[in-house]
């Protein structure tokens, strides 16, 4: 009996222990990666990297300021795209959906998020890239912002969902017709999710590089237009770490640097957006 | 909620007018949104549709024996998906036999056992990794993991299971399992984070009950919390699964490309999405393109089964409230 108890006894602080293991594996593995592109990408970067062109490879030197345009380009066509629309089909969804059509919609959103990035890149070069001719930016901002999309329907939904019934209902009372209630109530307060919502996504598409591929496809040079391939960050990130050049290498390390240090910096801000909505709501 | 003050003029009189036109303004409101939501569920259909259309050149010319032909030769114009379908399911199940335990095991420590103030933080520092780029764990692991596979693991998995035929061979590095193992990096955040809050939406009684009746916290763990969350931990294992099967840019990265089968998972491989980012820009040909697309459907297919999969179990667990 003490034995069996003994052996329960081991066997709790061992498998409590093994999960701590797990915790602290995973959350380790944050910090290696963060670590790691700060030590290479800190020695790598340089005034040069924000103003000068890419060199041929080979040469040492140069920068992406091209890239770094390219990559703001094509996210604020995805943007500009993808944020009115998945906004407003997430009010539509919260506000004025009836049963069957909003189910559709739920689930073509739905649909849409699961769609490997890739695959929205073929998509996009079907109906942007082939009619047009050619490779552009706005090609790629099209298939970012077809990612973007249901990300942000489901997010305008959910922070919509949130809002207390109580305050639909004042609003309705007071004799505001329910256009009036929607734009000036119930969006106003679900104005932090929502916004967070939408950082995250625009987080997350900015470091997207498989839909871009064949898109926006890639530019040594500052594009002409939107009509042109343009370079990107992700892009010349994958391109210059493949590549057989130190130099190149190098590079790499330090857009790395940015993009993780803007992907961050945009997930840490949401969450604080979120938090100060989330006081003021209650206070 | 300064926001109901700008609600102004009550009507009044000549009431009825006015509520007429406002009334007009919610038709206007209503029809714009429509417009908006029916514009998410078109851009849908015209997603399928163009996958459809694009890959029908190969659809006719190969018909269903396209999915187990092994041969994928561009000078011959032969294609055939097996290869890439067998990389792509081999990554992501070795990503999931590592990925699975140890972000099982933290989501239980993270629900059962941290205080819930570390709980939160230690689930933000994980969400975070989540939202790094994929091409980003690539470049790491092109100049950390290859190596380390190439002179450590490699060598040493072939020396001590080299009778085994998944650890035969030389270890370039590059290759199936160094493709696995970030994948596993890339998934166990995603599985972390429902797992938890799956775990996190059992009743506070069942855990009250097992331990009245004695037992010790992990058997109460184990015996009472985690077959009640099994749904919810089950659903976010199709979700990675989903993730794991459609990354494209860190597999592309360290897998080897090469399209051929082979048993051992030092060897080199090559994924669905791998081939598509490689050679969609280089494909010469109609029929190639089309291949290409057509691979492109089947990746499509396979995730939206598993991503449908993960969300009834999903919406089981957790409520239709949370996850609609």
């Amino acid at each position: 009996m003490t034995a069996h108890l003994r052996w329960r006894k081991f066997l709790n602080g061992t498998m409590l222990g093994l999960t701590g293991a797990c915790t602290i594996i995973t959350v380790s593995m944050l910090f290696l990666i963060l670590g790691y592109l700060i030590w290479n990408g800190g020695k790598s970067l340089n005034l040069a990297f924000f103003t000068k062109l890419p060199l041929s490879p080979g040469e040492t030197g140069g920068g992406m300021a091209n890239a770094i345009l390219g990559s703001f380009q094509i996210i604020a066509i995805a943007t500009i795209i993808g944020v009115p629309v998945g906004f407003l089909a997430g009010v539509y969804l919260s506000e004025f959906g009836g049963s069957a059509f909003p189910f559709l919609v739920r689930y073509a959103a739905d649909l849409l998020n699961g769609v490997p990035s890739i695959v929205i890149g073929i998509v996009a070069w079907a109906l942007v890239v082939v009619p047009m001719h050619h490779f552009s930016a706005l090609a790629g901002g099209i298939a970012l912002s077809l990612m973007l999309i249901p990300i942000t329907v489901r997010t305008t939904e959910q922070f919509l969902h949130e809002v207390p019934q109580s305050l639909r209902e004042g609003a309705l009372a007071l004799g505001a017709s329910k256009w009036r209630m929607v734009a000036t109530v119930v969006i106003p307060a679900a104005t932090a999710g929502v916004l967070t919502g939408v950082i995250l996504g625009v987080a997350r598409i900015a470091g997207e590089t498989a839909p871009l591929l064949f898109t926006a496809l890639n530019n040594q040079f500052w594009s002409a237009g939107l009509d042109e391939p343009t370079a990107s960050l992700p892009v010349m990130i994958y391109t210059h770490a493949i590549s057989p050049y130190e130099d190149w290498h190098r590079q790499a390390w330090a857009a790395g640097l940015v993009l993780i240090a803007l992907v961050l910096i945009a997930n840490v801000a949401a969450r604080l957006i979120l938090s100060r909505g989330a006081s003021t709501q209650r206070g | 909620m300064a926001a109901p003050a700008t609600i102004s003029a009550p009507p009044n009189r000549g009431a009825q007018s006015f509520l007429k036109r406002l009334r007009g303004g919610d038709e206007v409101a209503h029809l714009i949104v429509l417009v908006f939501a029916a514009a998410v569920f078109i851009v849908t259909i015209l997603l399928v549709w163009e996958l459809w259309r694009t890959s029908q050149l190969s659809r006719h010319q190969f018909g269903l024996s396209f999915l187990w032909t092994s041969i994928w030769d561009p000078n011959s114009d032969i294609y055939g998906a097996l290869p890439f379908i067998y990389g792509t399911i081999v990554t992501s199940t070795v990503a999931l036999l590592i990925a699975v335990p140890l972000g099982v095991g933290a989501a239980i420590f993270l629900s059962e056992m941290a205080p819930p103030a570390s709980s939160n933080v230690f689930t933000f520092l994980v969400e975070l990794l989540a939202a790094v780029p994929s091409v980003i764990f690539g470049l790491l692991a092109i100049f950390t993991l290859v190596p380390l596979m190439r002179n450590v693991i490699g060598p040493a998995l072939s020396k001590s299971f080299g009778f085994l035929p998944i650890f035969k061979g030389p270890s370039y590095g590059v290759g199936v399992l160094t493709a696995g193992l970030i994948l596993a990096i890339m998934t166990f955040p995603y599985i972390i984070s429902i797992s938890r809050e799956a775990l996190l939406s059992v009743p506070r009684e069942q855990r009250e009950a097992a331990l009245a009746l004695g037992a010790t916290k992990w058997e109460a763990t184990w015996d009472a919390v985690v077959p009640w969350a099994r749904l919810g931990i089950l659903g976010s294992i199709f979700l990675s699964l989903a993730r794991a099967l459609g990354e494209t840019m860190a597999v592309t990265m360290v897998i080897g490309n090469d399209p051929k089968i082979h048993a051992s998972l030092l060897a080199s491989g090559y994924t669905i999405a791998a081939v598509i980012a490689n050679e969609f820009t280089e494909a010469t040909g109609d029929l190639y393109l089309s291949s290409l697309i057509e691979l492109g459907l089947v990746l499509f297919l396979i995730t939206i089964v598993i991503n449908g999969l993960a969300r009834l179990l999903i919406v089981a667990t957790t409520g239709p409230g949370t996850k609609k």
